[in-house]
């Protein structure tokens, strides 16, 4: 009972079948096949597309100011996002999972939204809402506040397409453990906030930083949404995808290449992370049982 | 007095849980709250221990009204029904919760911490499984390590909802008795929920039977058993045969066969009612010793172990009477199916007006 409550993605030993060992090894092949086609080759070609010129263009295109300064902002982007999408997923998360409102169903539902729609149009909204055209947005440039085609309304846009990665993950767990430990634990004397770090903090950490995670990854290669509210600003306003893009476009193809192979590191780096975790919790189950 | 519950209501929309409750508990009594699912029992035991709030009524515990008393300084031993143990921390951790979270002017030391949760542990017979996690251990141990965390933090009360309804049956009845035990040992005031009419009757010094929302009837349980108000607690304390008939005069007319009420019965003048026996209160005979003996045929014998149950079909009844004797008495009578049998019905109870089951 301990085991499937602890994380939706379980490792678990395939079932042993008696197929043919000719389909076995169709099977197997098309997904090396696979495999080598849509990710293995292309992201080689990153890589040789980056160092075609040799290692110095390489190093130059990934030193130049304007490429550090998008990854600079890439890093303070997830760095503020990570957080902040943590804390609203174990609060909304909570509020689902542990109590019975009037707009329940319609929240739960509501919380997919930023993956359903298409990431321009969330982009945007937030042009739209915070951009000089409203009353709001003119407020607050009359204040002084610059939002769109700034850092402000980066990180905004990508909290907004990155939100439910923390919720999605720790519902159906928070859900599955019920509320009987922290119910036990209060009886037994303790404050809000150490039932939250004794009891329930530990029982979805790993969730949570398997949330994060994908958070991350995401808010990292986000595109769309951070190209409509940033304005391009060489230096001021793009992140890493966006930087790529325009030297892309420029036909600078040895230095776009150069710079996306620094998110494909990130991403690499992401999910190893991910699967010494995975790892994790597989050996943690096992030492409970 | 140790729990005074006064006037307690609680309303969910659609139904009300508790109407109007009030209960005293004497200061080192076992009490067993008992009811079907959904009677409210495991309402009021919640709102006690102030997991849920009363819309209307108040709860004293040892003279102080701990009625809007926040849930963790009403220093009340909660048990769960799925034992509620912190699967993160391991048995020690578990028991040692409630200590190491007091703030630290009240929080006794590292060995002060220590030696009262191996001393519970001792008590609760599970002092050989400190280093293990919850999810090591069986139901049953389960369940004692959570009533030694209960335990440890010298509750007021404890209160225990369906302790061990999650387990299999000889567990749950070796428990039972040795919850009884323990109660004997260390008297702490306890209040636990059941559905199980066995276990109320075998473990508390005092049962309340709890019905929609409002209590039917609470005293010992022998008296309880012996003495039912009425058709609800009857029915609910043990199976039954129910007659439906006219009542006159300490006699009941059960289609054209008048049978003597029992003793209990008392009430005068006519009407309509229904007659209950228990299976085993039912007298089986090959002779006839009175006249008001039914004659009837065995139509099934279920063997239960000490007891036989039989299942009567009689010319006066359509349904058939469920009847249980010893398994010596059903030597000695040499019954086997399709034998004619002579019914004793003397100890039928009766009680007025419909119920439904």
């Amino acid at each position: 009972m301990q085991t499937n409550t602890d994380t939706p993605k379980q490792n678990r030993a395939p079932l042993k079948r008696n197929d043919p060992p000719a389909v076995q090894a169709i099977l197997i092949l098309l997904t090396f096949l696979f495999f080598a086609s849509f990710i293995f080759m292309p992201l080689g070609l990153v890589f040789a597309e980056g160092f075609r010129k040799g290692a110095q263009v390489y190093l130059d295109a990934i030193r130049e100011p304007f490429a550090l300064a998008a990854v600079k902002l890439t890093l303070v982007t997830a760095a503020i996002v990570v957080p902040v999408n943590a804390i609203f997923g174990m609060t909304a998360a909570w509020a689902i999972s542990k109590f019975s409102f009037k707009g329940k169903t319609m929240l739960v539902s509501l919380l997919d939204l930023p993956f359903a729609v298409s990431p321009v149009v969330a982009g945007l909204i937030f042009v739209l809402l915070l951009g000089t055209r409203t009353g709001f947005g003119s407020w607050l440039g009359e204040h002084g506040i610059k939002i769109i085609f700034s850092t402000p309304g980066i990180v905004i846009a990508t909290l907004f397409v990155t939100f439910p990665f923390v919720a999605r993950e720790l519902i159906p767990l928070m859900e599955a453990q019920g509320r009987e430990e922290e119910e036990a634990a209060i009886t037994l004397g303790a404050k809000g906030w150490q039932v939250f770090a004794r009891i329930t903090l530990p029982n979805i950490r790993w969730g949570l930083m398997y949330g994060m995670i994908l958070c991350m990854a995401r808010s990292i290669g986000e595109f769309g949404a951070v190209s409509v509210v940033s304005g391009h600003i060489r230096g001021m306003t793009n992140t890493i995808p966006l930087h790529v893009e325009i030297l892309y476009s420029e036909y600078n193809y040895t230095a776009s290449f150069a710079v996306s192979s620094i998110l494909v590191f990130l991403a690499v780096a992401t999910i190893a992370v991910k699967s010494v975790m995975e790892k994790n919790v597989h050996n943690h189950q096992h030492t409970q049982h | 007095m140790s729990i005074e519950i006064k006037n307690v209501t609680k309303k969910y929309p659609g139904y009300t849980a508790l109407d109007d409750i009030t209960l005293n508990v004497q200061t080192g009594e076992l009490v067993a709250l008992l009811g079907p699912s959904g009677c409210g029992k495991t309402t009021l035991l919640r709102i006690i221990a102030g997991l849920e709030t009363a819309d209307a009524g108040s709860v004293i515990l040892e003279d102080r009204d701990t009625t809007n008393l926040p849930a963790r300084e009403k220093n009340v031993g909660f048990v769960f029904q799925h034992y509620a143990l912190f699967r993160r921390l391991d048995v020690f951790e578990n028991v040692a919760f409630g200590l190491r979270v007091r703030p630290s002017g009240s929080r006794p030391s590292k060995s002060e911490i220590r030696d009262r949760v191996e001393y519970l542990l001792k008590l609760v017979q599970m002092d050989w499984a400190m280093k293990r996690y919850p999810s090591q251990l069986s139901g049953g141990q389960r369940q004692r390590v959570a009533l030694a965390r209960a335990l440890a933090v010298n509750p007021k009360v404890l209160l225990l909802d369906e302790p061990f309804s999650a387990l299999d049956a000889k567990v749950r009845q070796e428990l039972r008795r040795w919850l009884r035990k323990l109660h004997d040992d260390i008297h702490v005031t306890s209040i636990f929920v059941t559905h199980d009419q066995e276990e109320a009757l075998e473990l508390a010094d005092r049962i309340v039977v709890i019905n929609k929302g409002r209590i039917e009837q609470q005293g010992a349980p022998q008296e309880v058993y012996d003495h039912p108000a009425n058709a609800f607690v009857y029915n609910f304390l043990g199976n039954v045969n129910v007659f439906h008939g006219r009542v006159k005069d300490g006699k009941v007319l059960v289609g054209d066969k008048l049978i003597e009420a029992g003793p209990a019965s008392g009430i005068h003048g006519a009407f309509d009612g229904q007659a209950f026996i228990r299976p085993h209160e039912i007298g089986i005979s090959r002779i006839r010793s009175s006249a008001n003996d039914l004659s009837g045929f065995i139509r099934d014998i279920r063997l239960m172990g000490g007891q036989i149950g039989l299942e009567l079909e009689t010319k006066a009844f359509e349904k058939p009477i469920e009847a249980e004797i010893p398994r010596e008495a059903w030597r000695n009578l040499q019954l086997s199916k399709g034998d004619e049998v002579f019914i004793t019905l003397d100890r039928v109870k009766v009680f007025t007006g419909d119920y439904e089951i």
